[in-house]
């Protein structure tokens, strides 16, 4: 049996245009085999949990450069778990002070990658989660 | 012991692509004429600068950009700037205005003046520059996909202190094109934004003559990825497009291209750097003239403001930023820039502090008072290898215009469609590889890192309190305005937007009576539709 790949939605929610981030880990975890579904700017986060059920995802990886990460972040999360999709895994990437990490944690975000993050440890760390959500779900 | 040959050197690629010699000599520069190619410099095509005298004259202008969240608190800051001798001020929006939302608006929710001053009504403009002589002031406004709104509520508050439009100077950066490449605060879809910036255009031609109605940025798209080629030919690309759109209202080319003025960026190889900007200015100069036919030698000159980017910037031991923003002050200069801006050191954690500020003021003045930077104008002219790179940039940035125009039907349909964008960030990928595998080199992240101590990311605290007395103050500006007149002006803006008329009468009809940020852009939005952005990785 062939192994499905690990889908994953790159996200963009609120005001903030800055995407240079997300576009360069949406192309590396791409290029590492994954699918990848990237939302583009100015998402609410109805509409990118909208998308990630029509998408079915393994992942939600949420990029966020303006401050606002921990209520944009809270809002997601519980989204989802409204949506009935609350084995999608969450990743958030960005200008997230290290002060924040562990508050992010606790809501229920599974990793943190602040700007300057190396490439192969976010597709790896991708690699186990998106595996993790697919074993439970099989 | 063998000869060493030159294969025995490390070949070097520049960004752009281009292989640089170890030696170059006079025969890299043979079929160069020096009246034709390069020039006095104040005479055409301009590749030594675009006045005879420059620095000698009068040094670049220094001018900082910074952002504060009420119009109060900006009004304070602006005061005490004048005081301090500054004439030109340069106003940041928070995203909410950016975007064309009020503060109340629920999509606005945690960003109200957060990164610049929140703008619902001319009541807010009217607060800002509250006691300011706008008459004699040059005000920037960091304003793109609602530069219409944000113009006719500038002009008004003008008019209200009794300075007519002839007198105001100024500049809106209302670059829209490249806010779908990079930045990304862009509405409206790209053929009805392309003709709001063609109504602000014409309006200043026709009523606001000193005013500078549009900063053509590559400074962003290169931030987001782009290398020096690409950034100068999707700005010019850019800017034909202006042009081009303009022109078909009956403009002529001598009316309006002098009132254009470039943003661009700086960090990577010095010498690419200064060829790039000399190749820009000649290929400026000879598209505006050929091309376009114009005769007023101002429209052909290249004005620029050229800083040192954040993009060079690291992280990882941030007090070498100090040192690599000297050196973009240095390339800066050297190419004969007409402003200068430095991000500070502290960049990359926190709005920059006070400190790292001054630092930064002081990196301009030393080049300008210690190093003899001003003595001699475009001192590289004449070196075989700056001309040569100069010549072989300028190529390079033709063929990338060419290519806009050839493989993807002009820069619009490109930008519409998404190939620059994704151009773009595919050259932001790689170039994020090659810091990863270390074919980039970056000094302190990839070679010679130390062990550092956790320093934090210092955000701009948020003040709630100031959200509150700003939609307390909309609430009071939308009781106490004429609603009737409001709509009136609403409705008639609705049909302006919907013909073919300029809108900026409508607009500022619409200002002057209170309508809204907010309310003014539903409007444009039920015409025009919105933006949707072709995701292409």
């Amino acid at each position: 049996m062939s192994k499905k790949p690990t889908r994953i939605l790159i996200a963009k929610p609120g005001l903030d245009g800055h995407d240079r981030g997300a576009k360069v880990v949406a192309l590396a975890l791409r290029d590492a085999g994954f699918e990848v579904i990237y939302t583009g700017l100015h998402q609410t986060v109805e509409k990118i949990v909208e998308a990630a059920l029509q998408e079915d995802v393994d992942v939600v990886g949420l990029s966020i450069l303006s401050g606002a990460h921990l209520p944009l972040t809270e809002r997601a999360i519980a989204r989802l778990q409204e949506e009935g999709m609350g084995d999608v895994r969450v990743v958030v990437g960005g200008n997230i002070p290290a002060r924040d990490v562990e508050p992010l944690k606790a809501l229920g975000v599974a990793g943190v990658f602040p700007t300057g993050s190396r490439l192969e440890e976010i597709v790896d760390f991708v690699g186990q989660i998106g595996e993790s959500v697919n074993q439970r779900r099989s | 012991m063998a000869k060493i040959t030159e294969q025995d050197l490390k070949k070097v690629v520049l960004e752009s692509g281009i292989e640089v010699k170890p030696i170059y000599g006079p025969e890299d520069v043979a079929d160069m004429d020096y009246e034709t190619e390069i020039g006095e410099p104040g005479a055409y095509p301009f590749t030594r600068g675009i006045h005879k005298w420059m620095y000698r004259y009068r040094p670049f202008t220094m001018r900082q950009y910074a952002g504060f969240g009420t119009p109060y608190e900006t009004n304070e800051r602006f005061k005490f700037l004048i005081s301090q001798g500054q004439n030109a001020l340069n106003v940041a929006f928070d995203l909410p205005s950016q975007m064309g939302l009020d503060s109340d608006d629920p999509r606005a929710e945690g960003e109200v003046g957060r990164v610049g001053m929140a703008v619902d009504t001319l009541k807010d403009m009217e607060v800002a520059f509250d006691g300011i002589p706008i008459d004699k002031i040059s005000v920037s406004l960091t304003i793109n996909a609602v530069t219409a709104i944000m113009l006719a509520m500038y002009v008004t508050v003008a008019e209200k202190q009794g300075v007519p439009p002839e007198q105001i100077r100024g500049t809106t950066q209302n670059d829209i094109l490249k806010e779908y490449v990079g930045r990304g605060t862009w509405i409206f879809p790209v053929e009805p934004s392309l003709r709001l910036t063609g109504d602000t255009i014409e309006y200043c031609a026709q009523n606001v003559p000193r005013y500078y109605p549009v900063s053509v940025c590559g400074y962003h798209i290169r931030e987001s990825g782009a290398n020096p080629v690409q950034e100068i030919a999707y700005a010019y690309s850019i800017a034909c497009a202006y042009i081009d759109h303009v022109l078909e209202r009956g403009l002529s080319v001598d009316d309006f291209v002098a009132r254009l003025s470039f943003n661009f960026d700086i960090f990577g190889n010095l010498w690419e750097q200064v060829a790039k900007f000399r190749a820009a200015r000649r290929l400026w100069a000879k598209l505006i003239k050929e091309r376009y036919g114009a005769t007023n030698p101002k429209a052909m000159q290249m004005k620029m403001i050229a800083g040192g980017g954040g993009g060079g910037l690291t992280i990882e031991q941030p007090e070498n930023n100090i040192v690599r923003s000297a050196y973009y002050a240095l390339i800066s200069t050297l190419s004969g820039t007409q402003t200068m801006a430095l991000c500070s050191y502290d960049e990359a954690y926190t709005i920059p502090t006070e400190k790292a500020a001054i630092l930064s003021l002081r990196t301009m003045q030393i080049l300008v008072e210690e190093m003899g930077m001003c003595d001699t104008v475009d001192p590289l002219a004449g070196s075989y290898y700056v001309e040569s790179l100069t010549n072989e940039l300028e190529r390079r940035i033709v063929a990338e215009m060419k290519r806009v125009d050839e493989e993807w039907g002009g820069i619009v349909k490109a930008i519409a469609e998404g190939h620059v964008q994704r151009e773009v960030a595919h050259q932001a990928y790689l170039h994020e590889k090659g810091i990863q595998d270390g074919s980039i080199v970056k000094v302190g992240v990839n070679k010679y890192r130390m062990e550092e101590e956790a320093r934090d990311v210092a955000l701009h605290q948020y003040n709630p309190q100031a959200v509150e007395e700003q939609q307390a103050r909309l609430a009071q500006v939308k009781a106490e305005r004429d609603g009737a007149a409001v709509s009136q002006a609403l409705e008639s803006l609705r049909q302006a937007a919907a013909g073919t008329e300029n809108v900026m009468p409508y607009v500022l009809d619409a200002a002057r009576a209170y309508a809204t940020l907010g309310e003014m852009t539903q409007v444009l939005k039920d015409v025009f539709g919105e933006f949707r952005e072709p995701v292409r990785l």
